[in-house]
This record gives C-alpha cells, sequence and structure tokens, in this order.
C-alpha cells in the first residue's frame, strides 16, 4: 500500500485542535445542507400530499387554481360535459375549502375541509388507524388525523365538535395527514363539506376523472379542454408539478431552502480551505523534501485529495448521524425533514466535492514551492 | 576512467535584473565520478547552495550545462528534472527534513514509494540500509525520538536506498556534534567507496577533509583550482 495514505492521515490528525474545526466545518455544512433539502423534500411531500395519495387519471380544476387547496369553483353541471367526452369512463367530483373549527373553550381554529364522495372514489383518507374511512358515508361524520387532536381539542373516534357552528362526530383517525399550511385536514362527505365552506350545492372545487381502459390520457386531456372552456385538466404529474412550482419558487420558499443549501456549501469550502490549506502551509518543507526527493506533482497532489477525502468522510459520517436524528425527531412535526437515500448519496458526493474543491488551494500552494527551500534551512 | 555522474560545464548563474542583479556562480566546471567524495567548500554567500541546487536539478542554471547520467539537464521541463532527480539523485539536509509523523522506515520506505517500489521487495531494501546505519532498533521510532545523529543517519539512510548515483548532502555535520558528526562523514564515505557512488559535501567544517578524496573551494561564485 501506498505511503500516500499514512502521510495524508498522520498530517490530519497531528494537530487535532485543526481536525476538529475542520470536522465542524463539514459537519455544519453537510447539515445545513441535509436539513435545508430534507426540509425542501419534506415541503415538497407536504405540498402534493393529496395528489400523491389520489388515485386518478386526471384532475379538472378551474383555470386560476395552482394547487390543491387554492379555492376552485367548478359547476357541478360539468360532471355531465365531461362523462360526454369519448375516452371518459367516471367523474367525481370534489369540495376542498377552509373552514372554521371550533374548539372546546369556544375558540375556533381554521381547517380544510375536504369532501368526497368514497363509495364513488373520491379523495380518501388513508393510513386510518381508528375506525374506517366508510364512517364517511354517515353524514356529519368528519376523518381527522391525530397529530391534530390538541390543535382540534378533540380526543378520538366518537368525539363530536362544531365546523360552522354545524356538529360532527370524529368517524376515524389517520396517521400522518398534515397538511403544509397550520390548517389542519378534515375529510367528511360532499354535502357537508358544502355545509361547512358554504360552498353551494351547485359547486365543486374539483373534478376526478378517470378513464376508459383503452383511452389515450392526452388525447382525452385535449378533447376535454378543447370541449369545455375556463378549466384545466391535469394529469396527477402535472398537477403535483403545478403545485410544487407555486409553493416553492413562486413563494420563494423553495429559493429560501436552496439559498440556506448553497449557503451550507460555500461555509463548508471555506472552511475546509483553510484548514487543508494551513496543514499544507506547516507541512510545506515537507512537501518541499518531497519535491526534491523527485516526487510527481501527482503524488503530491495525492496527499492533498487524500486529507480532503479523509475529511470527507469523516465529516460527513457524523453529520449523516445527525441528520437521521433529525429526521427521526421531525418524523412527527409539521415540518418535517424528508432525507430520501438518494439524497444522501447526493449529499455524499457533494461533500467529496466540496472537499476536493476546498483542497485547491493548498494545491496551488504547493505547486508553486520551490524544492530547494529545503536547502536554505 | 569512470563515466562522470554530474558533470557541470561553464555553469553560471544570476538572479535579479538592473542594479538588483546578482552573479551567483560564474563559469563554474565540476565533475562528480562514482566512488568519489568531493567536499566543497566555501564562507557563506559563495554560491555552495545555488551550485548543489543547479547539481540537484532543483535550480536551472542562467548559462552552461548540467549533465547527471549522461542526461543534459537544459531546457528540460520540471517533471522530466524531478525524474531526474528520483532516478539519480539522493540529498542529505543540514536540518534533516525527515517527516515527522512518519517512522524511522516509513520515512525511508518513503523515497521508494516516490519511485512506485513498494512491498516486501522495498521492505526488505529499508531494513537493509537502516541496519548499515546501525538503525535497525529504531525503526519504529518517530524522528522526534531521536538524537540528532541518528536522525541524520535516517537522512543518509532515507538518501541512499534507491541507490541513487549521486548523494549531495548540505552541510551534513552543521547541526552535530563531533562524535556524531564524524560519525555521519564515515557512512557517507563508505557510501562513496563501497557502493561505488558520487558523493558531494558541501560544508564550511575543515575537519571533514580527512574524509574528502577532493576538495573544491568556491569563493564569489567561482570555483578555484582543486587541492
Amino acid at each position: 500500500m501506498s505511503l500516500v495514505f499514512t502521510l495524508a492521515s498522520r498530517n490530519l490528525f497531528q494537530d487535532r485542535l485543526r481536525f476538529t474545526a475542520s470536522l465542524m466545518g463539514i459537519v455544519f455544512s453537510v447539515v445545513l445542507v441535509m436539513v435545508q433539502m430534507g426540509l425542501y423534500f419534506g415541503f415538497s411531500g407536504m405540498i402534493t400530499t393529496m395528489i400523491d395519495h389520489t388515485s386518478t387519471d386526471l384532475w379538472i380544476i378551474s383555470s386560476g387554481t395552482k394547487y390543491f387547496e387554492d379555492l376552485s369553483l367548478l359547476s357541478t353541471g360539468l360532471k355531465d360535459r365531461l362523462l360526454a367526452i369519448d375516452g371518459v369512463s367516471a367523474v367525481v367530483p370534489g369540495v376542498v375549502g377552509f373552514s372554521a373549527w371550533s374548539l372546546p373553550g369556544g375558540a375556533m381554529s381554521s381547517v380544510i375541509v375536504v369532501g368526497t364522495d368514497i363509495t364513488a372514489g373520491g379523495v380518501s383518507p388513508w393510513n386510518v388507524v381508528e375506525g374506517t374511512a366508510q364512517s364517511l358515508t354517515v353524514p356529519g361524520t368528519v376523518v381527522i388525523d391525530r397529530s391534530q387532536y390538541g390543535q382540534l381539542g378533540v380526543s378520538g373516534v366518537g368525539a363530536t365538535a362544531l365546523i360552522r357552528m354545524q356538529p360532527v362526530t370524529v368517524g376515524a383517525v389517520t396517521d400522518g395527514i398534515r397538511s403544509f399550511t397550520t390548517a389542519p385536514y378534515v375529510f367528511t362527505d360532499l354535502n357537508g363539506a358544502r355545509a361547512y365552506t358554504g360552498l353551494p350545492a351547485s359547486f365543486a372545487s374539483h373534478f376526478l376523472v378517470r378513464l376508459k381502459p383503452q383511452a389515450n390520457v392526452e388525447q382525452t386531456r385535449q378533447n376535454i379542454l378543447s370541449s369545455i372552456s375556463g378549466i384545466q385538466a391535469l394529469t396527477p404529474d402535472q398537477f403535483r408539478e403545478q403545485s410544487r412550482s407555486f409553493w416553492l419558487f413562486r413563494t420563494g420558499a423553495g429559493a429560501a431552502l436552496v439559498a440556506g443549501a448553497l449557503l451550507g456549501i460555500i461555509v463548508g469550502t471555506v472552511i475546509v480551505a483553510q484548514t487543508l490549506y494551513s496543514s499544507t502551509k506547516e507541512h510545506l518543507y515537507e512537501f518541499a523534501t518531497l519535491r526534491a526527493m523527485g516526487a510527481s506533482d501527482s503524488y503530491i497532489y495525492q496527499v492533498i485529495i487524500c486529507q480532503a477525502l479523509l475529511n470527507a468522510i469523516i465529516g460527513f459520517a457524523i453529520a449523516a448521524l445527525i441528520g437521521f436524528a433529525i429526521v427521526h425527531y421531525t418524523a412527527k412535526s409539521a415540518l418535517q425533514v424528508v432525507i430520501s437515500p438518494s439524497l444522501i448519496i447526493e449529499l455524499f458526493i457533494l461533500t467529496i466535492l466540496m472537499c476536493i474543491v476546498s483542497a485547491i488551494a493548498a494545491i496551488f500552494r504547493v505547486v508553486r514551492v520551490d524544492p530547494a527551500i529545503v536547502l536554505t534551512r | 576512467m569512470t563515466e562522470p555522474v554530474i558533470e557541470a560545464a561553464n555553469v553560471s548563474r544570476s538572479y535579479g535584473s538592473g542594479p538588483a542583479w546578482v552573479q551567483a556562480l560564474k563559469d563554474v566546471n565540476l565533475t562528480l565520478s562514482g566512488g568519489e567524495l568531493t567536499v566543497l567548500m566555501g564562507p557563506s554567500g559563495s554560491g555552495k547552495t545555488t551550485l548543489l541546487s543547479i547539481l540537484g536539478c532543483m535550480l536551472a542554471p542562467t548559462g552552461g550545462t548540467v549533465r547527471v547520467c549522461g542526461t543534459s539537464t537544459s531546457g528540460v521541463r520540471p517533471a522530466e528534472l524531478a525524474k531526474i532527480r528520483r532516478q539519480h539523485i539522493g540529498f542529505v539536509f543540514q536540518s534533516y527534513h525527515l517527516f515527522s509523523t512518519l517512522t524511522v522506515a516509513e520515512n525511508v520506505l518513503l523515497v521508494l514509494d516516490v519511485r512506485g517500489e513498494r512491498g516486501a521487495e522495498a521492505m526488505a531494501k529499508t531494513k537493509e540500509i537502516l541496519a548499515s546505519v546501525g538503525l535497525t532498533s529504531k525503526m519504529s521510532s518517530f524522528p522526534r525520538q531521536l538524537s540528532g545523529g541518528e536522525q541524520q543517519r535516517v537522512a543518509i539512510a532515507r538518501a541512499v536506498v534507491a541507490e541513487p548515483s549521486a548523494i549531495l548532502a548540505d552541510e551534513p555535520t552543521a547541526a552535530l556534534d563531533s562524535v556524531n558528526g564524524h560519525a555521519t562523514m564515515t557512512i557517507l564515505s563508505a557510501i562513496a567507496k563501497e557502493r561505488d557512488r558520487a558523493v558531494l559535501v558541501v560544508t564550511h567544517d575543515p575537519r571533514l577533509f580527512e574524509f574528502a578524496d577532493r576538495i573544491v573551494h568556491i569563493q564569489d561564485g567561482s570555483l578555484t583550482p582543486e587541492q
């Protein structure tokens, strides 16, 4: 085995304080990037959670609507027009809107009411941990998430409350269905949702369109758009992309997260670069001796790059452990940090690149070192 | 006649320009041959270090030519000069310049590693050369655990382990007491004789003359006639 690794690791570990500072820089940087990207993906997932958990071929929403919870008013008469279009097999209306949930003390809490025709395959609650989603066929029944017990002032199936001063009973409880807004989702039947949101009976917020088995999605989509004006017909992927694009980029939320991640990369690169540079400077006579011995440039680069990689691997390992702890502790929170295996791999590659880029200043310093300086000291 | 290992012909070296122009070496002619220990003697500022740097392919002359084992160093790129150093020249420095984080054995192995020689054969060479300078028991020690004389012996072992044709030693005894200085010069002299290497020792110390096959004086950048 080459002595490159031995020399690099011993040089790196020789000054433990400096090594610790370097590791802290990398850990800070990687954790910051990890959290920012984890929040980005967590936020991104929450934005589209309803779309992700609904089985449909097309979403029909009004033309100005940007995302699932956005105000959208469509006439229920559209259902027959949609059914008349070639390729359409079924059309299921849904209602979404904000309403006021009365807390036991009389205070109000804002909720997002999701009205669904569960027997027809509308937007349904998932991860039901208590009761059944079928309870939504009973008028006046709601399904809530157990993470919202505190916010809604209820404690499980059978609990009663008022929405827009109308009595409701909790028929089932889910786990992990959270809105990216502060308002909890409350599933209910279609007519109940209209009553709780003040929507007239002749309106719906969206239609789920399911196609016949042989129907071409894009062709049917075009047929719908050419037949009906003032609406959008979106595939789940298109609706997902439109929702993410609005919240992450048009509102600036995503840009802030990405900017935070970039800041982390810059800070990490600077700290590692400074550490490697000072380590190289301290061992300058050793590098000059290596050059005097006739070591090739690549041999010397290997020593410095090896130091950078050691920094990266150790720093990343620590950061990953911290990251996993953050994922664990935010799993049940309103704002989850989602770290996927692919994000871990990408962050590892990013850390390696960051440390290699950091080595450039040190390499430039060594390239300029005159081997003859070993004769002057 | 033995083929010269290093041959300097009309070598000059100047620094700076205009009023700051300094001529460090003037038309130096010097030949170093295998089996011979040459002592280069001169006061401070006489050009010893400049000449050593040029003979050691670390500095290019501004005039004249240097040939190392028959290869001219004129107009050669730095990477090629490094290759010449790697293949033909070993250095012993006044301050030893050992790697503080490497053990004695690793310091010696490093020269072989740089040449791409690794594994059991490299370790065998290292053990043999350290035994020849009496440091078998110190192989796992770090430089800070050694005396100055021991450190210089490690430096000599490092300089010769790759069997270079020339050993260039810069004030190798300057940091040593007379006993260790004598021991160091004995080893260098033995390397010249027994291993048929060209050894050049740059020094201020006239006590080293007893080891010299040739003594070359340098003054104001010029060599004076040999003794």
